[in-house]
């Protein structure tokens, strides 16, 4: 077990640190969260400059200890989070990395490096959230292309994406994982309809996407047509895996600012929310480590993390959660105020037990394959 | 950074089981379960003390002989010369198999207590307000002046009160850690013990593990398990006190709940006295306080807080 990092890496981690001192005050101010077209520019910017300064692969390629050190830094220092990028740098791509052709990956990837290029997720439907599987967006094959008709939901960045990973059912009388295609569908074909999708947080954070006979090239599919189940498992494996990593050092640091919070507004002489705020030390530690645990694993058995991405996952939702509660215990009577970040904050938490495979979805994944639990309903 | 057991570490793990496994089997655990309770019900309202068990001498010695003592003692004076990640993953199985006497104590005076490094003298220690297994000691560290046996909780833990009030002698990081590799192994062992009977057991015709009211149960031990692994190991690397802190608490956590989560699975079987699970709940409460309890590292967690901000 060896949790120090090599000479090389070391030296990783100095340069890096030194190009963010130099970077960070540079960049432009930040966009406000309504600012969609904004935010698009700004975190290709910040893309664009990683890329340029040689660290936009980093998460695909880099050893396990230069990607965490990477995560790290970055989200020491302040720097802009991956934002639009997240599903061109942390799904899309990687998925394409893995199942696409050589075309493919040329088509694609360089763009999503680049920072020239936002990509959105159109997994889920109105009736396939849990139950993704059961989706129903219909594709069916005319000439070189699939003709696709259906809708999405919950497309994060959808209004300022250039591309979709899109799931369609090709086959609907095969078994309902057997039927399903990932597709690349670009954003600006005709018959593609953006309805932003107001979120209990306020600011519109996702859409809902409708598709009215929309052609997609065959040349787009990535795998094989009806595999495409499979080649999403890839994605969400990737997602339940580091997706969070930088998140966890991000919680690291507001339970130190709320601590600090406490001592300012006289909370912390209360010994129960101390201890509270002791613990959540402990398991923001812990996830860190699982963290490093997870990254281990997933090096040694091929580069693909497995079912303990949902042990992560789950736990530090929840513990995203609880970090959020205790600001608000911290705050007293402030933490109704939406002008303290806290407050946003603890709204957006409540989307963590849901997105990207509900808690409950995430003990029964556990259970079935780590456990070797039978099969429920 | 590669966190993960190495091959040596894994086949050490494999040949601690095993050694365990012929030195102090499941029968063996209910015999002295048994000897303990003195023939159960009987022994009730006679006054006789409950949990009065003996520690084999047998076993401590062959303890001393697999090295569980002399782990960390340099091999220059006679020790294996291993770390703490050898001694946190012995310890850990020490728990999953519910091995009784006061390990850790006797563990940490090797090299310091004459023969307690080869199992010949057996040490217990003082810890706040208690001591284990004092009266089967040879050697009692820390001032136990005064000590009064209480009726312990624990079959096979026997406890003595020292007078409140008494100051207790300086925690080592290393005993809150072995103790949280200990939790460890037990947070393992309910974990499987829980599996084992929801794919097992059957009620309206099918695995009581298909129901997902159940199956949630088992997969919330594991999680708690395996978060507390990846701190317990991370504390034995780098030893430091607010990672063992932290250690601690999820490993706690980890073995109290998961072993009254795993009675839950087990329903009335759970409750029996036959049943093993109550022997790993009972031995997690008896190390849950240890130390000060969880309240001492969650205090130095949140004072841990005001540097890190710094």
């Amino acid at each position: 077990m060896d949790l120090s990092y090599t000479p090389e890496e070391e030296d990783f981690r100095a340069r890096l640190r030194e190009w963010l001192a130099r970077t960070l005050p540079g960049l432009p101010p930040r966009p406000s969260p309504g600012d969609w077209p904004g935010r698009r520019a700004y975190d290709l910017g910040w893309q664009r400059r990683l890329y340029e300064a040689g660290y936009a692969g980093v998460h695909w390629d880099a050893t396990p200890g230069v990607r965490l050190i990477f995560l790290e830094e970055t989200e020491k220092a302040g720097a802009p989070y991956v934002g639009a990028g997240f599903v061109g740098l942390l799904h899309a791509g990687p998925t394409i990395a893995a199942e696409g052709t050589d075309a493919q990956r040329a088509r694609w990837l360089p763009p999503i490096l680049r920072g020239e290029e936002v990509w959105c997720q159109g997994f889920s439907e109105p009736d396939a959230g849990s139950d993704l599987a059961a989706l129903r967006t219909r594709a069916w094959r005319d000439g070189d292309d699939y003709v696709v008709t259906g809708s999405k939901i919950w497309t994060s960045h959808a209004e300022v994406a250039d591309w979709c990973e899109l799931l369609v059912r090709t086959d609907p009388a095969a078994p309902k994982h057997r039927g399903i295609t990932w597709l690349a569908l670009p954003m600006d074909a005709p018959g593609i309809t953006v309805r932003p999708l107001r979120t209990l947080a306020g600011p519109a954070e996702f859409a809902e996407v409708f598709l009215d006979e929309v052609r997609v090239p065959v040349a787009n599919r990535v795998g094989d047509e009806n595999d495409g189940w499979r080649v999403t498992l890839v994605t969400l494996s990737f997602e339940r895996g580091t997706a969070f990593a930088g998140e966890v050092v991000a919680c690291r640091r507001a339970l130190a600012e709320l601590a600090v919070e406490a001592r300012k507004n006289g909370r912390w002489d209360d010994p129960a929310l101390r201890r509270r705020l002791g613990r959540l030390n402990a398991e923001f530690r812990a996830l860190w480590r699982l963290t490093q645990w997870n990254v281990s694993a997933a090096e040694a058995s091929g580069g693909v993390p497995g079912a303990g991405g949902s042990v992560f996952k789950l736990r530090y939702s929840h513990a995203r959660q609880e970090l959020y509660d205790a600001a608000a215990e911290v705050l007293g009577p402030d933490c109704l105020d939406l002008d303290r970040p806290w407050t946003p904050d603890r709204l957006s938490s409540l989307a963590y037990t849901i997105a990207a495979g509900t808690s409950q979805v995430q003990h029964s994944i556990i259970a079935e394959r780590i456990l070797g639990l039978p099969k429920g309903r | 950074m590669r966190f993960r057991l190495t091959d040596d570490q894994r086949a050490l793990r494999v040949g601690v089981r095993e050694a365990l496994a012929r030195q102090f089997d499941g029968r063996a655990l209910r015999a002295a379960v048994e000897e303990a309770d003195g023939g159960g019900a009987a022994g009730e309202g006679t006054g006789r003390a409950v949990g009065a068990p003996r520690l084999g001498r047998g076993l401590w010695r062959a303890l001393g002989d697999l090295g569980f003592f002399a782990l960390r003692v340099p091999e220059a004076d006679g020790g294996v010369g291993l770390g703490l990640p050898e001694a946190v993953l012995v310890f850990e199985e020490a728990g999953r198999a519910l091995l009784p006497g006061p390990l850790v104590a006797t563990h940490l005076a090797a090299g310091a207590v004459p023969g307690a490094a080869t199992g010949e003298t057996v040490v217990a220690a003082v810890d706040g307000g208690l001591v284990e297994w004092l009266a089967a000691a040879d050697v009692v560290r820390g001032d136990s002046a005064g000590a009064v046996p209480l009726r312990s909780l624990d079959p096979l833990t026997p406890l003595h009160r020292v007078p409140a009030g008494r100051p207790a002698s300086g925690t080592d990081p290393v005993a809150v850690l072995l103790t949280a590799a200990e939790q460890l192994g037990t947070a393992t062992r309910v974990c499987e013990l829980a599996a084992q009977h929801a794919r097992a057991r059957e009620q309206f015709g099918r695995p009581i593990g298909a129901f997902q009211a159940v199956a949630h149960l088992c997969a919330g031990i594991l999680v708690r398990a395996e978060t507390a692994r990846a701190a317990v190991y991370a504390a034995a690397v780098t030893a430091d006190p607010a990672d063992i802190a932290a250690a601690r608490i999820l490993a706690d956590e980890a073995a109290v709940r998961g072993a009254r989560d795993c009675l839950q699975v087990h329903g009335g079987m759970g409750f029996t006295w036959e049943s093993e699970v109550h022997l790993h709940l009972k031995r997690a409460w008896v190390r849950a306080q240890r130390a000060g309890g969880v309240t001492e590292s969650e205090e130095m967690l949140a004072a841990a807080l005001a540097s890190e901000t710094a």
